[in-house]
C-alpha cells in the first residue's frame, strides 16, 4: 500500500494551497447553490407526486446519495470537486463521495478490512460526534422539558 | 421563488465551508464533522428549523441539515418514547442516509474499480 490517505483527502488537499480565495468561493457558490437546487427540484417533484414533505426530504436525501455514489464509482465526482471544492465537500452528496471513494479505492485489500473498514474513514468521525451531539442534545431538551 | 432561496443559501453554506478550507488548517474531513454537528447543536435551538422553512433544499440538503434531522430525532423520540429517547432518536432520524450511504458504497465498490492514476 503506497498511500495511506484517501483519494478524497488528497482531492481536498490539492485545492487547499496557495489559490485564489475569490474564485475558489465563487465555484462552491455556484455548484452547491446548484446541487441545492437539484435537491429542491427532487423535493418538489415527490410532494407533487403526493408524498408528504417529511418523506419527500428523506427520499431528497437518499436519491442525492445515490447520485453521489454513482457519479464517484464513474471518477466523475473527483473532477467536480477539483472545480466546485467545498462545493462539492458540504452538501450531502459529499458525506456519500466520503464513504464511496474510500471504499472503492481500498477495493484490493479485501471486502472485509478494506470496503468494510475503509469506507468508515470519514463518515465514522462524522456519525461518532453527531451521535454525542445528539445525545446532549437530548439530555438538555429532556431536562428542559 | 423556492428555487432562488435554495440557491442562494445552500450557495452561502458552502462558501463558508470553503473559507475555512482556505484559510485555516480544517481540512475537509473535518468540515464535514464540524458542520453536521453545527447543524445538530442549532436543531437544538430549533434555529435550523426557520432556515429549512425559507431555504428548504438549500438548508437541508447541506451537511448541517443532516445535523439538524439528528436533533429533531431526539426531540421527537423523547417526546413519545421518554428518556430512552435520548438514545434512541439520533441514529434512527439519520438511519435513512447512513444506511443508503453504506449499501450504494458497497454496490459501488462491487461493480466498480478504482481508477488508475
Amino acid at each position: 500500500m503506497q498511500n495511506n490517505k484517501s483519494k478524497y483527502q488528497k482531492m481536498v488537499e490539492k485545492s487547499s494551497p496557495n489559490t485564489n480565495l475569490f474564485l475558489n468561493c465563487l465555484n462552491a457558490f455556484w455548484s452547491g447553490g446548484l446541487i441545492c437546487v437539484i435537491g429542491q427540484f427532487i423535493t418538489n417533484s415527490l410532494l407533487n407526486f403526493g408524498c408528504d414533505l417529511e418523506i419527500s426530504r428523506t427520499l431528497t436525501s437518499i436519491i442525492l446519495i445515490f447520485i453521489g455514489i454513482l457519479l464517484t464509482g464513474f471518477g466523475i465526482y473527483d473532477e467536480i470537486g477539483k472545480i466546485a471544492g467545498a462545493g462539492s465537500v458540504v452538501p450531502i452528496t459529499g458525506f456519500a463521495n466520503s464513504v464511496a471513494a474510500p471504499a472503492l479505492e481500498f477495493k484490493k485489500e479485501g471486502f472485509i478490512f478494506g470496503v468494510g473498514a475503509k469506507m468508515f474513514i470519514i463518515a465514522g468521525p462524522v456519525i461518532v460526534y453527531s451521535t454525542l451531539t445528539s445525545v446532549l442534545v437530548g439530555i438538555i431538551y429532556y431536562l428542559s422539558k | 421563488m423556492d428555487y432562488l432561496n435554495a440557491f442562494w443559501v445552500g450557495g452561502v453554506i458552502c462558501v463558508i465551508g470553503q473559507i475555512l478550507i482556505d484559510k485555516t488548517k480544517i481540512t475537509s474531513a473535518r468540515i464535514l464533522v464540524l458542520f453536521v454537528v453545527i447543524g445538530c447543536i442549532l436543531g437544538g435551538f430549533d434555529l435550523y428549523d426557520k432556515l429549512i422553512s425559507y431555504a428548504g433544499a438549500g438548508a437541508a440538503v447541506p451537511l448541517p441539515g443532516f445535523g439538524n434531522l439528528l436533533a429533531n430525532g431526539v426531540k421527537e423520540e423523547i417526546d413519545s418514547e421518554g428518556a430512552i429517547g435520548i438514545l434512541t432518536g439520533g441514529l434512527k432520524a439519520g438511519a435513512a442516509g447512513i444506511t443508503a450511504a453504506v449499501i450504494f458504497s458497497l454496490l459501488n465498490a462491487l461493480i466498480f474499480d478504482p481508477k488508475e492514476k
